[in-house]
């Protein structure tokens, strides 16, 4: 146990995690050659087409060190804050961190946000200067920044470098030296915390721990302390780029256990496994519940595959511990899910996974923040959903969730980053030069005005030169109504969107003819209009299509029409069907597409 | 009914919008003829009923010396049953509808002349590439009448990029003056892969505007009707009894056999195409092998099939044919959609009989694809 190190890298986005990953995997001999990829560790392919890690990812590396075996268990985490849930839970499987800072960019706000995490569960932090080989990097400017930061020595800065392997070996002997062996006791009854699970369709429901005290051994009865169920370890072992199967994993290693488990019910990360016949004394301390940030509704774009949407979303839960759901109705949709999330490429990314891994084609609603409303008669209730929002005439008020956001920026660029935020209705509550020229400049905001666009806007007025992170700081009284859409008079439920009463006019119009836009033109014209209660402030129409027809349907022609006009009856069928207008998927995103 | 197809796939040159299947070299005509005689040997056996037409398409037929069509022409008379009242259509255009040439086709029995005129300007002519101009238009349906050659189509385009309903109404007066008793009148597509929609991609031409093309419809519809001449296709307009046969029996699901590169038959049962290259056309052929890819019909496709032909017609379709022949009862499984466009007046029921108005006709598509089957439905 005094050869196992378990660590995980941590940094802002994109300051190259993965990368460096690679080359301590190369390093290490745990990938060959062959394996090696770029960014080996994002094996998801929406991580590999976006280029970002999505999931947090364990590995098991071994490495020899002073003719002493070590076992590292590495772990790779994202770095957008939608997915810092995984940051967190990966931090407390770990006794260090590696907190990558990209020499070119410097610290950047989940540089600090994320360190915060690490630092909350007394975690060894070893800072790595990485990307030293672009000569932009800024090695003793960035260094200083990091010293400010964390209280270092400036020599305790690796200099390192993902493309070239720079600094790999110094890493991997700071790693042996300076973060702790695990502690626990091999010989006390098992206590294993489950940090993350997975659903595979050939092996079932996969569930990975990390072991604090005792051993598991292949076979063992053991049980999930929280919901009581008991199962035997068909099949346990660690993780290297393959899972590998072991007689036994033993206290302060990480590894995985397929037993067998029925429904992803069963499985809740944060969970302790314990042995049936010696049971440990007490459950290991699991993880706060996840707040989400915004939610909306996930319908199946085919009614009849509603408990299949169920099923899905409950298997990509396993793997996702940061989704929430409940089921919901709609008039214009009928049964679906009202799911919670952490952010809007959170809620992308649920989407994608949906219709990628479990096949299903969904529509998801106009987001929304979760707010609060009073009825006069003083009952107070969560609305997270535009259709729970009472009647104008009943509510005595509702109430918005507040961030407090810190904004990381070069100063040139504070001017407009301030000009955002007022226009995002946002409070100044500080603003604090680093250095000469960089500038943390703290908001408070409403929720609503962010999670949408707001990352995008501020990356472009500072040509990527700013980063953000934000934190709840509760709900304050609002001006909100409710924004409806009508399609040929009728209101569709799932189009509606809860908005501040000074953006009504402005985004009812946007709306409207971002949806002449999308939805597209029938063989009847279709009136789209905005409208608050029985006021309709905006309208715009679809004109009826005029032709459509081929001019020639000979004998050559035949087949190859109808193919056509197959696919695109298939086509139809993944829009939805909404009085007798045909409404495409995007368009119920409407309202994020709007500039 | 049975007809038989016979494709020459050799043009003079390209015109802008055009998709079909041709070569602008001559060099391998006679190789390809002496194929296509030998294809016609093979298929000998494809039809058992006599021929009740003969449709001579392309490419431009016209473009062939009269000695090859008579090749051909022999060659299916001596392997296939053919009605004495057949109907024996040529497709060519205006400058190859020369007297001499009349006159070789109309002793041949050529009895029906598709011209490709496609406009009396001389300014879309030249926009369209094509190798004749509006004067020598005229001229080539004279020649076709004093050849005794009097059943004769034009073929007319619409919905060209700027054309003005003046113009087009220019163009279908002057065809009425003509005295044709048929015309095919298309609406210009843009098709990629051809001149016409390498230009639009690149934004250099602006794709032919909806309303603009619906208004020369409609117009066109009310015109010809006028004058007596009756829509009964999306495209196709005749003098009542000159309809043309061959291409009805396509849009009533009989059976026709085809000859030469890139030709599309159909048995009935299944549908079959050729290569759509001479070169390798002539090589399989010369080793007694047709080039041909299969496609069998499930009963759905055939429905689809049948769907989506029948409303193109003015004819429409039988509902109660499809309740015997498909199984599908169009009446209670599209209720919601046939009620519809009865309301909004783009279709319309009498005699158990569902048909697209003028106003339907030109959104056939939408239309037949919402009552269409999928396979994986059932
Ligand atoms: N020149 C140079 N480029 C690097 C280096 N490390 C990473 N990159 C590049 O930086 C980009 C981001 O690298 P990743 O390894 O995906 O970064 P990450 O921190 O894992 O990103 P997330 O997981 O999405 O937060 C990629 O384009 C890499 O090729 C480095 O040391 N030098
Ligand atoms: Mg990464």
């Amino acid at each position: 146990m005094k050869n196992i190190r378990n660590f995980c890298i941590i940094a802002h986005i994109d300051h190259g995690k993965s990368t460096l990953a690679d080359r301590l995997l190369h390093y290490t001999g745990t990938i060959s050659d062959r394996d090696l990829q770029e960014q080996t560790l994002d094996d998801m392919d929406l991580e590999r087409e976006r280029g970002i890690t999505i999931k947090s990812h364990a590995i098991q590396m071994d490495y020899e060190f002073e003719g002493q075996p070590y076992t590292l268990n590495l772990i790779d985490t994202p770095g957008h804050v939608d997915f810092s849930y995984e940051v967190s839970r990966s931090i407390a499987a770990c006794e260090g961190a590696l907190l990558i800072v990209d020499a070119t960019q410097g610290i950047q706000a989940q540089t600090i946000s994320n360190l915060y995490l690490a630092l909350e569960h007394d975690l060894e932090i070893i800072p790595v200067l990485n990307k030293m080989d672009l000569d932009s990097a800024m090695a003793e400017e960035v260094t200083d920044q990091i010293v400010d930061l964390i209280g270092c020595d400036p020599e305790e800065v690796i200099p390192a470098s993902g493309k070239t392997g720079l600094g790999v070996e110094e890493i991997l002997k700071a790693v042996i030296e300076r973060v702790p062996a695990p502690e626990g006791d091999p010989e006390a009854p098992l206590q294993a915390m489950i940090f993350d699970s997975v659903f595979n369709s050939f092996r079932g429901i996969i569930a990975y721990f990390r072991i604090r005290n005792g051993k598991i051994k292949k076979g063992d009865e053991v049980k999930f302390v929280n919901t009581n169920k008991k199962y035997f370890a068909d099949e346990i072992g660690t993780l290297k780029l393959d899972m590998v199967a072991k007689k036994e994993v033993s206290t302060g290693d990480v590894g995985y256990i397929i037993s067998g488990i029925k429904r992803a019910k069963e499985v809740k990360v944060g969970d302790t496994i314990t042995l049936v016949n010696n049971p440990c004394a007490e459950a290991i301390k699991g993880f706060e519940d996840v707040k989400p940030m915004v939610f909306a509704g996930i319908y199946p774009v085919d009614t009849d595959e509603y408990e299949e949407l169920r099923a899905s979303l409950e298997k990509l839960q396993l793997n996702d511990a940061s989704l929430v759901y409940e089921p919901e109705s709609s008039a214009a949709l009928g049964f679906g899910f009202r799911c919670g999330f952490l952010g809007m490429l959170h809620m992308e990314i649920v989407q994608e996974r949906l219709e990628r891994e479990f096949n299903m084609t969904v529509i998801t609603t106009v987001p929304n923040v979760g707010y609060i409303a009073t009825t006069t008669d003083g009952q107070t209730f969560n609305v997270n959903n535009p259709s729970e929002l009472p009647d104008p005439s009943n509510m005595a008020k509702v109430e918005e969730p507040y961030i407090k956001a810190q904004v990381i920026t070069k100063s040139d660029f504070v001017g407009q980053v301030m000009n955002l935020c007022i226009e995002k209705r946002g409070i100044l509550k500080n603003q604090v030069y680093l250095t000469s020229d960089r500038v943390e400049i703290t908001f408070e905001l409403p929720l609503g005005e962010i999670v949408f666009d707001f990352y995008d806007k501020l990356k472009t007025l500072s040509k990527g030169y700013a980063s953000f992170d934000y934190h709840p700081i509760g709900h304050k009284e609002s001006k909100l109504v409710k924004l409806d859409i009508l399609l040929n008079g009728d209101q569709v439920d799932a189009l509606s969107a809860l908005i501040h009463r000074d953006n009504a006019y402005d985004l009812g119009k946007k709306i409207c003819a971002k949806l002449k836009e999308l939805i597209p033109r029938q063989q009847f014209e279709i009136a789209v209009q905005a409208a608050i209660g029985t006021k309709v402030i905006a309208r715009e129409t679809v004109r009826a299509l005029r032709k459509d027809v081929t001019a020639k349907c000979y004998g050559g022609d035949i087949t190859r029409k109808r193919k056509l006009l197959e696919k695109q009856k298939k086509g139809k069928k993944r829009m939805r069907q909404v009085g007798n207008v045909e409404v495409p998927q995007q368009a119920f995103l409407a309202v994020l597409q709007l500039d | 009914m049975a007809g038989i197809y016979v494709h020459i796939p050799f043009c003079k040159q390209a015109c802008t919008y055009c998709d079909f299947h041709f070569s602008t070299s001559l060099k391998l005509a006679d190789r390809v003829i002496d194929a296509m005689v030998t294809e016609i040997k093979l298929r000998r056996d494809e039809i058992k009923s006599p021929l009740k037409t003969i449709y001579f398409g392309g490419g431009t037929p016209g473009i062939l010396e009269v000695s090859q069509i008579e090749k051909l022409l022999k060659a299916i008379q001596t392997h296939f049953d053919v009605h004495p009242d057949v109907e024996f259509t040529l497709e060519n255009n205006p400058d190859d509808t020369t007297q001499l040439k009349c006159q070789g086709w109309a002793d041949l029995g050529v009895n029906r002349l598709s011209i490709g005129i496609q406009s009396f300007s001389d300014w879309h002519l030249s926009w369209m590439n094509r190798a004749h101009n509006a004067a020598e238009a005229k001229m080539s349906i004279q020649n076709a009448i004093y050849s005794g050659i009097t059943n004769l189509n034009i073929d007319l385009i619409y919905g060209i990029p700027g054309m003005r309903k003046e113009s087009w109404e220019e163009n279908l007066s002057k065809a009425v003056d003509l005295g044709v008793k048929h015309i095919s009148a298309y609406c210009l597509t843009v098709e990629p892969g051809t001149v016409l929609g390498h230009l639009v991609n690149k934004g250099e031409e602006k794709p032919v505007d909806d309303e603009a093309a619906s208004e020369q419809f409609e117009f066109m519809v009310d015109f010809l009707e006028k004058h007596g001449i009756k829509q009964y296709e999306v495209s196709n307009f005749a003098v009542p009894g000159s309809e043309s046969r061959h291409n009805s029996a396509y849009w009533a699901g009989a059976a026709y056999t085809a000859i030469g590169p890139s030709a599309h038959g159909f048995t009935g049962h299944y549908r079959y195409w050729n290569i759509a290259n001479n070169a390798r056309y002539c090589q399989a052929i010369e080793s007694n092998k047709l080039p041909q890819t299969v496609e069998n019909l499930s009963r759905d496709e055939r429905y689809n099939e049948f769907v989506m032909t029948g409303l193109r017609t003015t004819k429409g379709i039988d509902l109660e044919r499809i309740k015997t022949n498909f199984n599908v009862d169009l009446r209670r499984e599209f209720e919601a959609k046939m009620k519809q466009i009865i309301e909004d007046g783009s279709a319309k029921i009498e005699n158990n009989i569902l048909s697209l108005t003028k106003k339907g006709m030109f959104l056939a598509d939408g239309i037949a694809a919402d009552f269409f089957i999928l396979e994986h439905e059932n």
